[in-house]
Order: structure tokens, then sequence, then C-alpha cells
């Protein structure tokens, strides 16, 4: 990996040099991010008066969503970052796939005790692998006809394909039907259940001493196979990662870097820019894929009404913070935006909830807004507080504008990543201090 | 090694100009076989209701330096544009090595050995001078990106990165911009663009380079500089096909000129022929040449 280090990058600037020398490592920017964010929030579980359980699970309700989140913003990256390729459909392609895993693996008619949609009766493994590749396909469908258009026709393509699957494994039609004598079925707007999560079922049956062990410490349990899951998730982060960052520092990187910089010249290099384009966008299909079926799928149950349109902004967002064109960017970007935008306030409200004793609840703006003139602010806090979700949004505008004031490019938007498989600025030294020398044996005859 | 001796050698002292007139005055001398390399019939194409182009045909020898002369708005880069399958012609055919590529894609015709530079330097401005050079050379095996992830098939990929970067050093220093490699593209000057966008087409080792105004905005010495590679690079057998305003480096370099006026080829003819017809010298002058 011959990432670079931004050479007085915004964050170099301010750090002295011995700890400069150390950010230049890409798994340091990660780790020391992480570790902040961590710090934070064992601050806030002490406040909160967690014990050590509690501190625990909010740990790993953390790091759970910043590596699904971080998979997803890899995948951005690789589309956007390196390829140009505008992708505001993230949500469909993960949908297709723990729809697909899900409608293939589930107990066939007959065989199916609990009465709940049947499905093919596929081995999981199989349906996983069916998954994958059912959203590298709908990747490929989208992308044939539309990667003709303009960047932002694709855009627009991309969203309403997500939309279209959404809408589709939502119809009545599809809740329950029949084809060829099988009997297999969306669930419709009311959902599905998935399957079992093995990390779960490991832990339900051989790995049970383990859960027992951890309970005699005093700590919860459940948490062993919580854990565990989050400990398949970074595996599957770092095989995501080593997959793209070997994309991307390639001649295949290359040409896909040369696309996003002016397709005409590509092509003018003999470059069939439609087929790298193509590639590279079934890749990440068909990663969305799997990120969806360890994701929604890992919570048993799915219905249409998790892959609306904003899931795929809020990922976006992480990648616009970290600096699009940047692997190490995409997911210290994706750490800050969980930590900070995402669970942020949540956390928050939980605070004031224990510090400022308020008491009752202002579900309405204009009793918020009366109690504030009849001289009472506590309404305003109190309303503001409820809305979670509307504060999310809020935030995330807050820290956008601030963020991309003084870095408008993203925190590593700056950065230079070199596509090449060896390391390039390596060779060229090489040859430099060759030349050098030879230069001086030769007593400048050249 | 290997690739370096083959565009290191640029042997300064060959290329004086009397052996350049010498060759312009009788193209035959190389002992090549003057046939046709790219062959130009009857091309049209209007935009909207402007024509371009009305009857462009020409042919080019292969080995030759010939010149595409004009006014402004005359119909080159157009007529660049549809060679190289930028947009296919309305009407007429272009035959490259005696195959018709009449509308092929550009990644097509580029894949001919048909490759083009573009009048505005079109360079990957936020990749360095090293990967914009890299980028070019065809069929790499890491554009495969399955061998380019896989640990048993990355190492022959590296292999053959070591080989491009090998050929791409070596035109860098050919170029005289190896002191810029690892500068982003977009950092650098008018001049060390076009030099960029040349030296990146002669990575693909093409049978012919059509070069547009590839000296605009080239300071005089870097010209002289790059003219006198160009020629080295013909008398390896390249061929090109050169537009350019400057009448006189037309006339003391080019074998052949063709020129064109209002959408069609005018004259074609080596300078002398060309220099003498009353008509060149009116088109230049803006006279109504029907
Ligand atoms: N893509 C296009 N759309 C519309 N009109 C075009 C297009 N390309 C060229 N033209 C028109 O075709 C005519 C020829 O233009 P062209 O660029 O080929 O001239 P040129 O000979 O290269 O001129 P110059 O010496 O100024 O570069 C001009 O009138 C121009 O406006
Ligand atoms: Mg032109």
């Amino acid at each position: 990996m011959s990432d670079d280090a931004t050479a007085g990058g915004p964050v170099e600037a301010r750090l002295p040099a011995w700890a400069a020398d150390y950010w230049a490592n890409d798994l340091v920017k990660i780790g020391a991010t992480l570790a902040a964010v961590y710090a934070v929030y064992l601050v806030i579980g002490a406040l909160l008066g967690y014990d050590l359980s509690g501190q625990l699970n909010s740990l790993r309700r953390l790091t759970f969503l910043i590596v699904l989140y971080s998979i997803a913003a890899l995948v951005v990256n690789l589309h956007w970052g390196y390829s140009g390729l505008f992708n505001i459909g993230v949500v469909g392609f993960m949908a297709t796939g723990v729809y697909t895993t899900t409608m293939l693996s589930r107990p066939l008619q007959g065989q199916n005790p609990t009465g709940t949609l049947p499905g093919l009766g596929l081995p999981f493994p199989v349906a996983v692998v069916g998954g994958v590749l059912a959203a590298a396909a709908v990747g490929y469908v989208a992308a044939l006809p539309s990667l003709r258009l303009r960047d932002d026709y694709f855009a627009i393509v991309t969203l309403a394909f997500a939309e279209i699957i959404r809408i589709t494994v939502k119809a009545s039609e599809l809740q329950e039907f029949t084809v060829f004598g099988v009997t297999l079925g969306t669930g419709g707007g009311r959902g599905i259940r998935t399957y079992p999560n093995p990390v779960d079922e490991f832990f339900a049956g051989p790995g049970q001493p383990v859960v027992e062990a951890v309970s005699a410490l005093g700590v919860d349990g459940s948490l062993v196979a919580g854990w565990a899951f989050v400990l398949v998730l970074v595996v599957l982060l770092a095989g995501v990662y080593l997959l793209i960052t070997r994309l991307a520092e390639s001649p295949f990187g290359r040409v896909l870097k040369a696309i996003r910089d002016d397709e005409q010249a590509t092509l003018g290099l003999a470059k069939d820019t439609a087929s790298f384009k193509i590639r590279a966008f079934i890749v990440g299909c068909a990663v969305l894929g799997l990120l969806g079926i360890v994701w929604q799928g890992s919570q048993g149950y799915v219905s249409p009404s998790l892959f609306i349109p904003q899931l795929t902004f809020f990922i976006w967002i992480a990648v616009i913070v970290g600096g699009a064109g940047s692997n190490t960017g995409s997911i210290v970007g994706t750490i800050l935006f969980v930590g900070v935008v995402y669970l942020g306030p949540d956390y928050l409200r939980r605070l004031v909830e224990e510090y400022v004793s308020l008491s009752g609840s202002v579900p309405t703006f204009p009793g918020a807004v009366g109690a504030l003139a009849g001289g009472d602010p506590q309404g305003v806090l109190l309303y503001t507080l409820d809305q979670t979700s509307t504060l999310r949004v809020v935030l995330t505008g807050v820290f956008l504008v601030w963020l991309l004031r003084t870095n408008p490019d993203g925190l590593f938007g700056d950065r230079r990543e070199i596509a090449s498989s060896i390391d390039l600025e390596d060779r060229v030294e090489r040859r430099r201090a060759r030349g050098d020398a030879d230069g001086q044996e030769g007593g400048g005859s050249e | 090694m290997t690739a370096s001796s083959d565009v290191d050698a640029t042997d300064e002292t060959e290329l004086d100009d009397a052996d350049a007139d010498e060759r312009a005055a009788d193209p035959d001398a190389t002992g090549r076989p003057a046939e046709p390399l790219l062959e130009v019939d009857s091309l049209t194409k209007s935009f909207g209701g402007i024509d371009a182009l009305n009857g462009v045909t020409f042919d080019v020898t292969a080995g030759m330096l010939t010149g595409l002369i004009g006014p402004n708005g005359a119909g080159k880069s157009t007529t660049f544009n549809v060679i190289s399958g930028v947009f296919p012609p309305d009407s007429g055919t272009v035959r490259f090595g005696g195959e018709d590529v009449t509308g092929l894609a550009p990644n097509e015709t580029a894949s001919r050995g048909l490759v083009r530079t573009f009048q505005m330097a079109r360079e990957f401005r936020n990749m360095t001078v090293l990967e914009n050079l890299m980028v070019a050379p065809k069929a790499q095996v890491g554009e495969t990106a399955w061998r380019s992830v896989l640990p048993g098939a990355r190492g022959a990929v590296s292999d053959q990165e070591e080989e491009v970067f090998e050929r791409a050093w070596s035109m860098l220093e050919f170029f005289d911009i190896d002191h810029l490699a690892l500068e982003n593209a977009g950092n650098l000057s008018g001049g060390q663009r076009k030099l960029l966008e040349l030296a990146r087409a002669l990575m693909l080792d093409p049978e012919m380079l059509l070069l547009d105004e590839p000296f605009a905005g080239v300071n005089p010495s870097l010209e002289s500089k790059l003219l006198e590679r160009i020629e080295t690079l013909r008398d390896r057998g390249q061929t090109f096909l050169l537009v350019e305003h400057d009448m006189d480096l037309i006339m003391e370099h080019c074998e052949r000129v063709i020129v064109m006026h209002q959408g069609r080829t005018l004259v074609t003819g080596t300078p002398e022929e060309v220099q003498s017809q009353e008509e060149v010298v009116e088109a230049y002058l803006g006279g109504n040449v029907a």
C-alpha cells in the first residue's frame, strides 16, 4: 500500500513532528480517531452512570454502526471517489442482497413450523452467495444503459432503481406468491423474518460455556455474541478495505481515475471506459449486497421502510466528511459521522435528561414557543431533545458547514493516493538517486 | 532497460535542418513504400446549420510528417474528431491501414494504432505526471480487476508495473519532464501539458499520431526541441498528421501539406507546390475561395 502522507495537510499542520510521523500511517489515523471517539463515549457513559455491561454495550453499538457504515462508505468511495459514478441508490443494492438471501434461505413450505413465510429452503451460505450475485446483477442492469448518460442522469437512475426495488418488495402482489409450485414472498409492507444469525446460534449452542464464563464475571452474557458479531464484521471490513485499496492501487484503478478526470481523453488512450465503469460499479454493488445481508439481515427482520433514501444520504455524508478519493478518509469520516452526527443527539438527550431536571414532555412546537413566551425556556429544550431524528439532520448540516468551510475537500480530500501496485514514489527516488550518481561519475558528460 | 533504449536514442546531431530539407524534397529517399496509411474520403459533418465539414478528402502516407493547415474554423479539429471517432461523419469514409474505420468509437480507433492529441490539452489533472503516462500502455494485465486483487495474480501485475514504470520514466526523460514525475498534472504549465499529452500518446506506441496544434503555447526553444523529437520518431517509421498555424514551420518540417478552407480540402502537395498555389494565400488572407 503506497498511500502517502498528506504533506502539510490540514491535520498534520497542527500536530507536533513526532505525532505527525505516526499520523502518516493509515492504520494509526483510523485507530487514533476511533480511540478518541471511544474515549468520549466512555466519559459520556460514566456521566450517565453506566456499569461495565452498559459501557461495553454502548461501545458495541457504536462500533457496529461504524463498521457497517464504513463498508458502505468504501463502496461509495470506489464508485464516486475513484470512478466518478454518482450512486445515490446505495440502499437498493443492500435491499436486493438481504431480500434475495432471505427468500432463498427461508424453509420450504410445510417444513416451516412457525407458520411464517416460506422460501426456497437453500443452505444459508448458498443463499448469501445468491444475495451477493443478485445485487451485482441488479447493478449490471442499472449500469448498462445508463452509463451512456451524463453523470447527473446516472445519479437519478440509481435513485430510481433503489425506489423501484423498495416499492417492489413492498407490493402486496409479491407478499406471498407461488411459481412452479414453490411458494415464497417478500412479506410486502409488513416485512419478513430473515434468517438466524450464525454467530448468535453458535453462542446459544456450542459456545454456551463462553457466555456462562463471562456472566460469571458479572458482565451481561448477551454481550458475548454481540461483540463476536462485531468482530466478524471488522474482519469483513478489513477484507473490503483490502479489496478496494487493491483495486484502486492497480492499473484498473488508474484507468478509473483517468475516467473520472477526463473520459474523452481516456477513450483516446484505447480504453473501453464503459467496461471499466460497469466493472467498478458491479464490484461495489456486490459488496453492498453483502452489506445488506449482514446489516439489516442480522436484525432478524426486514421491512421496506429500512431502505429509504435517507440511509444512502447518511453514507454519502460520511464520505464527504472524509474526502472522496481516499479509503482511509472514508473510514475516518465514518467514525466521525457515526460518533458525532448519528449517535450524538441521542446521547446528548440522555445527558441533558440526567443532569437538567426536566419534567414532562413538550411534543409540539406551539407548545414549546408558548412556554418560551411565558418566560420558560425549558419547553424549547424539551421539545428540541424530543426530536432526535430531526436533531440529527440539523446537526448534520451544522457539522458539514463547519467542516467544509475549513476543509472544502473533506479531511483527506487533498491526499494523493497513487494508483499503482508498486510504490512509484520509491521508484522515482531510486531513479533520481541513480541519475545523480551517474552524473557525478561521468563528470556531467550529458 | 530494453524499453529505455527504445526511446532514449535521441541522436541529436542526426537531425540538422539540411537533412530535413532533403527529406522534404524527396520523401521516397527513405526507401519506404509510399502507400497511404490513412485515407479520408468526402467527409461531411454539420452541426445544426453549420457545415463544419463539406467534402474532406486526403491521404496520409506511412512514415511521413504531413501538415494540415487552414484558417480558424476551417474544420481541422472537426476532421480529427471525425477520424478518431469522437463523432461519426454525416457521410464519407475513413480508412486506416486498409480497413474501414468510419464511425468507430475513439477507443477502437486508438487501439488500432490511430492516436490523437487535443487542441486543448486534456491531461488527467488529479493524477501525477507519471500516472498520466502509465495509464496509456495497452492491454495491461492489471486492468483486469480480479488480477489486481487476488494474491497469486497480483505479483504478475506488479512485475508488469515495473516495466511500465521504466518505459514511462524513459519517456519522461526523453521529454525532459522527469523532474515533474510526481507533480499533479493539473499544476503543470500550458506548454508542459502539451508535452505531457504528446508523451502520453506515445506511450501507446501508435502507428499514426494526429497532433492538433501541439506547439500552441509552447515557447520557441521547447518547440524546436519537440519538432526534433517528432522528426526522430518519424525517422523510426511513425506517421504524423500535424495541425499547425505557423506556415514557416509547416513549410520547413512537413513533407506534404493539406490545406483546408471552409470545411473542404483545397490543395494537397509538397510545401513548394502548396506555396505556389494562389488559392492558399487567398485562403489565409481571407479571400473568398469558392
Ligand atoms: N461540437 C461542435 N458543435 C457545434 N459546432 C462545432 C462543433 N465543433 C466544431 N464546430 C464548428 O465547426 C466549424 C469548424 O471548427 P473546427 O474546430 O474544426 O475548426 P478548426 O479548423 O480546428 O479551427 P481552429 O484553427 O480555430 O482550431 C466551426 O464553425 C465550429 O464552430
Ligand atoms: Mg482546431
